[in-house]
């Protein structure tokens, strides 16, 4: 390391989206019609802020340090031991993470000026989202907890008000409080876990923790475990896992660039950003590292099962994306850091393509419904069939995606999925590992689903809608094709040696100085140096197995395609209800009927106690008792009051003869 | 007689005529005749101001001027007062008038 490296324009990448919410919430009220405005700042704001991120990608591969970069801005709070400051940490990880959350919000605010023209709440709409970048890039440059915790509750705020974004509509609001309700439960696990570290470090300052952890912690001990657990309890809120999950479905409710940018690609991975940038404490605690992959796998596959039955195009995309959440878990937690943040980029894109193309063919449908004058549900693909010739640009950009998140050769999630599911297997988590293969199978079958119900077939949006169905504008279809792009070359950074390809070794050479801490406590902790088996559990080397999950994949589309593209499909209106075992998935497992009884009904029942006996009879029968008494008081005290002229000059007299009295004595 | 006697005998007089104005005020129901008695027990005090005024110098007679002026404003206000109250009960028995209550 020759020289530090110093990052360009730190403060500007946080203050142009900033700089833009504000802008756009003060259009919201300042010039309610102007559309022009909004649509400039939007997207422009944010898009600089790539610009300066890329610059600053460039100025650290020339440099390449080892340390994070610093940046403190100003004392935030100063308290006794406790001395918490606004400081933005640059490293390999937090830049690569700004590119994501400015690259693909950037393309998803473009896209947004489309989806989103004839909205009334326009100006708002973009003071909301440009809020989140901003959040969303606290969240992943703060060098201290406390900090990391603002954006952390930010992206939650931005979030739920998103989802709630038309909030005319109950159903919608109540959508964005169950999202905000469900996070605090994680965000009581973050603070806890801040409690303890700062208990135990006397400081919040992530470089500081890293540092001495492995001095400070005994490894596999109770402390350590307790903290890493109530971290991945944050984690497991804002990530959408088990038992946390079922507010990322709910959350659709939003206008879907929102599902695309918030609840796919960005602030729902930052639960796997927080355990990959914590890395160290979780290396020193192999117990919570089996818990996140076990959490991780399971929610994979419980979402990749209920993912098979959803009608609505936005729900499988939210399973799906719960789904590839739990992949990234599985990755983090087995200590695969790097594997887990490929698959946190490549599944950005993907997955954000899928949505903006999902949310491509609901304007379109709506569009329709609105000249041919029929009502129904838009997102519900029992109502779309056969888009793929009067939509080819959206049809054809969403198989890309379907066969990046599906695992195909040479699509992005082929690489990232693959690297995931080979390092489960030659760590020796034989069980993760065939769950991951699995769920992978899994994707590809509900993926396919999605795409035939959609986009072939017949054409079921009702009579005369065909002719009213036409492709998305360029600001839409724009973003799709670059995305898609995307979804094709981002897994080419790093392309493993096994494969008959050749070698690219970007992404590992670019992360490793931030994630070398953590593998070396990991290591030593496991007591060995790292020379894991170059085979999987049921033997084989890794291109084996890649070419055979890459062919199994194939197979499955195949299959599924074969299998559904012959069926019938019918109207929404018109459909019978699924039985049987399918009825179970289309519930969802039942899941939120268990939370209700089980969670929700005892506390709802808890609390009417409290309100008509605590509060009615304990509190309001305190307050109303005081009351009481002072007027009973007054009441005794008016009887002296008789009007009779004769006693107040009996009184007065005493009064005197007392004071004449005391005087004389 | 000297005039510690002449005091001694004006003072007692002095407060006999209070005494007689604090029981009249107590006791009657008559208005007019509870505000004569107040009257005399003004008159009660200047008389022994002016005493004390023989004794001690000219203060007390210049208060007594003060109180004298001061009470007949007040006759004039009481007795409206009086007026008032006769007009509006066409009485002036204290008992009968049980306004001055909350």
């Amino acid at each position: 390391m020759n020289e530090a490296f110093q990052p360009i324009l730190p403060g500007l990448i946080l203050g142009l989206p900033l700089l833009g919410a504000v802008l756009n919430g003060i259009g919201a009220f300042a010039w309610r019609d102007s559309k022009t405005i909004p649509s400039l700042v939007g997207p422009l704001t944010v898009l600089a802020a790539f610009a300066i991120g890329v610059a600053n990608l460039l100025a650290m591969r020339a440099v390449m340090p080892h340390e994070p970069a610093l940046v403190p801005l100003w004392t935030w709070m100063r308290s006794g031991e406790l001395d918490i400051s606004v400081m933005l940490m640059f490293d390999q990880l937090s830049l690569l993470m700004t590119l994501v959350v400015t690259g693909v919000g950037g393309i998803i605010h473009v896209y947004s000026v489309g989806y989103m023209r004839d909205d009334p709440g326009y100006s708002r709409y973009f003071a909301y989202l440009n809020l989140f970048i901003f959040f969303m890039l606290i969240l992943v440059l703060s060098a201290n907890y406390p900090l990391m915790f603002v954006g952390w509750e930010g992206v939650g705020l931005c979030s739920y008000l998103l989802i709630g974004f038309w909030y005319e509509n109950r159903e919608y609001s109540d959508a964005g409080k169950k999202a905000f309700i469900v996070n605090r439960i994680g965000d009581f696990g973050f603070l806890v876990a801040m409690f303890l570290l700062f208990s135990t470090f006397g400081t919040l300052d992530m470089p500081a923790i890293f540092r001495e952890a492995p001095e400070r912690l005994l490894a596999d001990g109770a402390l350590v475990t307790a903290i890493t657990l109530f971290l991945f309890l944050g984690c497991v809120g804002k990530s959408a896992q088990i038992p946390l999950y079922v507010w990322l479905p709910d959350a659709m409710a939003g206008p879907t660039p929102v599902s695309a940018l918030i609840h796919a690609a960005t602030m729902v991975t930052a639960g796997v950003y927080l355990v990959a940038r914590s890395g160290v404490l979780f290396a020193l605690a192999p117990v919570s590292q089996a818990v996140v992959a076990s959490v991780g796998a399971a929610t994979a596959l419980l979402a990749a099962t209920i993912a098979l039955q959803q009608f609505d195009i936005k729900k499988v995309l939210a399973y799906s994306t719960i789904s590839q959440l739990g992949y990234m878990f599985v990755a983090v937690g087995i200590g695969a850091y790097t594997a887990g943040i490929f698959h946190l980029m490549t599944h950005a894109f993907f997955k954000a393509l899928l949505f903006l193309g999902a949310g491509a063919v609901i304007h379109a449908v709506h569009d329709a419904w609105a000249a041919t004058g029929a009502h129904g549900d838009p997102n519900d693909m029992r109502n779309h069939g056969g888009l793929r010739r009067l939509m080819p640009v959206t049809g054809t950009t969403m198989w890309i995606g379907t066969l990046a998140i599906a695992g195909v050769i040479p699509f992005a999630g082929f690489f990232s999925k693959d690297e995931i599911i080979w390092q489960a297997g030659v760590r020796g988590y034989a069980v993760l590992w065939a769950l991951a293969l699995v769920v992978a199978l899994l994707t590809a079958g509900y993926m396919t689903r999605l795409m035939v119900m959609t986009f072939h077939g017949e054409n079921r949006s009702g009579e005369g809608a065909g002719s009213h169905l036409h492709e998305v504008g360029a600001v839409m279809w724009m973003p799709l094709a670059i995305l898609a792009a995307l979804s094709v070359v981002g897994g080419w950074v790093q392309i493993p040696d096994a494969l008959p390809l050749p070698h690219v070794d970007l992404l590992h050479s670019w992360l490793e100085p931030v994630f070398e801490p953590a593998l070396l406590v990991a290591a030593g902790v496991a007591g060995q140096h790292g020379e894991a088996s170059h085979t999987a559990p049921l033997g084989g080397g890794e291109a084996l197995w890649a070419a055979l999950s890459t062919t199994l994949a194939v197979i499955v589309i195949l299959l599924v395609y074969r299998g559904l593209a012959a069926r019938r499909y019918r109207p929404a209106a018109e459909a019978a209800e699924p039985t049987g075992f399918r009825a179970v998935l289309y519930h969802k497992w039942y899941v939120d009927e268990l939370y209700d009884r089980l969670v929700v009904r005892p506390l709802l029942a808890l609390w009417r106690g409290c309100w008509r006996i605590v509060d009615d009879r304990i509190i309001d029968g305190t307050v109303n008792g005081l009351a009481g008494v002072a007027r009973l008081a007054g009441w005794t005290g008016s009887q002296l009051q008789s009007g009779r002229v004769a006693t107040y000059l009996l009184v007065f007299m005493i009064g005197a003869l007392i004071i004449l009295g005391s005087l004389a004595f | 007689m000297n005039a510690g006697y002449l005091a001694d005998l004006a003072l007692v007089l002095s407060a006999v005529l209070f005494a007689i104005g604090v029981g009249g005020v107590l006791v009657r129901r008559n208005a007019i005749i509870v505000f004569m008695c107040v009257e005399l027990m003004l008159n009660a005090v200047n008389l022994s101001l002016v005493t004390f005024s023989r004794l001690h110098g000219i203060d007390g007679q210049i208060i007594v001027f003060f109180v004298i002026s001061v009470a007949a404003a007040e006759a004039a206000v009481g007795l409206a007062l009086i007026l008032a109250i006769f007009r509006h009960y066409e009485t002036v028995d204290l008992e009968a008038f049980r306004r001055l209550r909350w």
